[in-house]
């Protein structure tokens, strides 16, 4: 019984300092700045000022950011959902020479700081004329990831080849496709896995911070992640704003979080485990 | 007739399945890879004639004040923050895995950090670190204790920044909790029916099982805590006095400010050296006390 009071105890003084930083943001977000600045600190905002949102969301056209972030989301989970699949199909359920030592090598480009690549990657992409736009942050997710991608096609290798091949043999001795396969039998039956490259890919692009500062230039195309660190860079002592601006920018991946929790802690164990 | 026509089948729709990842890896991968290499031995700056110097940028490097510095800092932060994490990580785990009533809540709890995006991280603790209002000094001065310059203060910022990396413990504490819940309950039961305790179940049971799980959890930290970027670009812009000049954001501001792009590669191929050396010795060194149930069965 005493065990059981200091393991709740010790969770609660973990969870603690954990959750204060989020009660921090969100008093702050919505207190007046005379209230954010009395020593001691008060935690409870009066009168709550909602404006403070209002008023960091429409200083900077957050709304145009948010679609921004949304479409580059969008596109580069589409591309990488099916292009990693079709590469998972190819290299569990298909027997061609080369298949895995092919695997293996593609698999090596995970070790590769991206530090290496993002010179070249850069230059080409100017070399191309596609600076300042969304090329450069969607394209590689429709050649199966690329880069660290190729964790994608592992996670769904592996989880491909816990399927049945019976079902596979009994579909082309109906006269399918390997195509016919991987959409009608192999895909349907995945969905688990579709989903957990799906929200972290989600997450991923969303976070993203590098990319869309080295490529997108007119603030129209910002992504939130840019345009948070822009507003950051102007209303640097205008912590209402600031606060009010950061929780707009937490909320829809916490909200995310909540609907699809068990994806979430399923899709870490997945990558986690693998070895 | 029909089994060849089969393998011919699935020879041919294997390799054009397998063509989006192959291009991908060509020209994202391996081309950059190179194309980085054959930079780094050029002298260039964007819209200039690359200029052949050898090995020159590399024997520059080793002059370079900054470039030790800038290792010297990430060594700092990558030997504090991952040992921090997976200690903080475990722990958490561990008490997760004694049968906790509402461990959904608990879990959500304690991953929720994880989810904030780095930017929005970043801003809240520039504002946590404010050294007149923000929370930890007001929480210090209102117990009574001396308030901190953190990341204003040369010798706390990357301290501070250690601090608040170790909040986003939930993946480590996620992959934590589902290698503890994998290990065998019989193996705590022998212990218990020789007479041991908790401290031999976990000293003897727990650490050997979950060696594989640790060993994961500090391969993955070191490389992804060697390239840490955003903290230094967004919240100290590598100060003060170059105490956060984190290797990365050394690299990018050589490349993208100062449009040095011979010797960012360098740079960029060294830290890859650097990684791969750092990686192998820790594989090596993983023999002696990573223990493998069956070698191979994992």
């Amino acid at each position: 019984m005493r065990g059981r009071v200091l393991l709740y105890l010790a969770l609660i003084a973990g969870a603690v300092p954990t959750l204060v930083p989020f009660v921090w943001l969100v008093r702050s977000a919505l207190m007046q700045d005379s209230q954010m600045f009395i020593a001691p600190p008060e935690w409870i905002p009066d009168p709550f000022q909602w404006s403070n949102f209002t008023q960091a969301l429409t200083a900077q056209p957050f709304g145009r950011y948010f679609l921004n972030t949304v479409v580059i989301a969008v596109i580069s989970v589409l591309g990488t959902v099916l292009t990693c699949s079709i590469a998972a199909f190819s290299f569990s359920r298909l027997r061609w020479r080369g298949r895995n030592v092919v695997f293996a090598v593609l698999l090596s480009g995970v070790m590769l700081p991206y530090a290496v690549t993002l010179i070249p990657t850069f230059v080409m992409w100017q070399e191309l004329g596609a600076l300042n736009t969304i090329a450069p942050l969607t394209v590689p997710s429709w050649f199966a990831g690329a880069g660290g991608g190729v964790l994608n096609v592992f996670l769904l290798r592996q989880f491909f080849l816990t399927i049945p091949f019976e079902l596979d043999e009994a579909a082309y001795i109906d006269g399918a496709s390997p195509w016919r396969v991987f959409w009608m039998v192999v895909m349907p039956l995945s969905k688990p896995a579709l989903i957990v490259v799906t929200i972290f890919t989600f997450i991923g692009t969303w976070n993203d911070f590098l990319g869309p500062l080295l490529y997108l230039n007119d603030e129209e195309k910002y992504t939130l992640s840019i345009g948070l660190a822009s507003f950051q860079s102007i209303y640097i002592t205008q912590w209402g704003y600031l606060m009010a601006a950061s929780a707009a920018v937490i909320a829809p991946i916490i909200a995310l979080f909540f609907f699809l929790q068990r994806y979430f802690i399923e899709g870490v164990t997945l990558t986690g485990i693998k070895n | 007739m029909a089994l060849n026509g089969q393998r011919r089948l699935e020879r041919r729709w294997g390799w054009l399945m397998a063509v989006p990842a192959i291009l991908g890896f060509v020209i994202f991968t391996a081309g950059p890879m190179v194309a980085s290499l054959v930079l780094s031995l050029t002298d260039w700056q964007i819209g200039g004639t690359p200029a052949f110097v050898g090995a020159g940028n590399y024997t520059e490097l080793a002059d370079d004040e900054l470039f030790w510095k800038s290792l010297s800092a990430t060594t700092y932060y990558t030997l504090g923050a991952v040992p921090v994490a997976l200690i903080v990580a475990f722990a958490v785990a561990m008490l997760l895995n004694q049968k906790v009533r509402g461990l959904p809540v608990w879990r959500t709890i304690f991953y929720l950090p994880t989810l904030v995006p780095a930017i929005a991280n970043v801003v809240l603790w520039i504002w946590i670190f404010n050294p007149d209002f923000g929370l930890l000094n007001s929480l210090l001065r209102q117990g009574g204790l001396p308030a901190g310059m953190w990341i204003y203060d040369e010798n706390m910022a990357v301290p501070s920044l250690i601090v608040m990396s170790t909040w986003g413990f939930g993946n480590t504490m996620v992959i934590f909790l589902a290698g503890l819940q994998g290990v065998p309950q019989h193996l705590y039961e022998a212990v218990s029916v020789d007479g041991g305790g908790p401290w031999h179940r976990f000293r003897h049971v727990t650490v050997p099982m979950m060696t594989p799980t640790i060993f994961y959890n500090l391969v993955v930290g070191v490389i992804g805590t060697f390239q840490v970027f955003n903290q230094a670009y967004v919240m100290t812009e590598g100060g003060p006095n170059n105490a956060t000049l984190f290797y990365v954001y050394y690299l990018f501001r050589k490349a993208f400010r100062e449009s040095e792009m011979g010797y960012a590669s360098a740079l960029a191929w060294v830290l890859f050296m650097i990684i791969v050396l750092v990686t192998f010795l820790l594989f090596r060194n993983a023999r002696r006390w990573v223990y493998y149930e069956m070698a191979g069965a994992r």
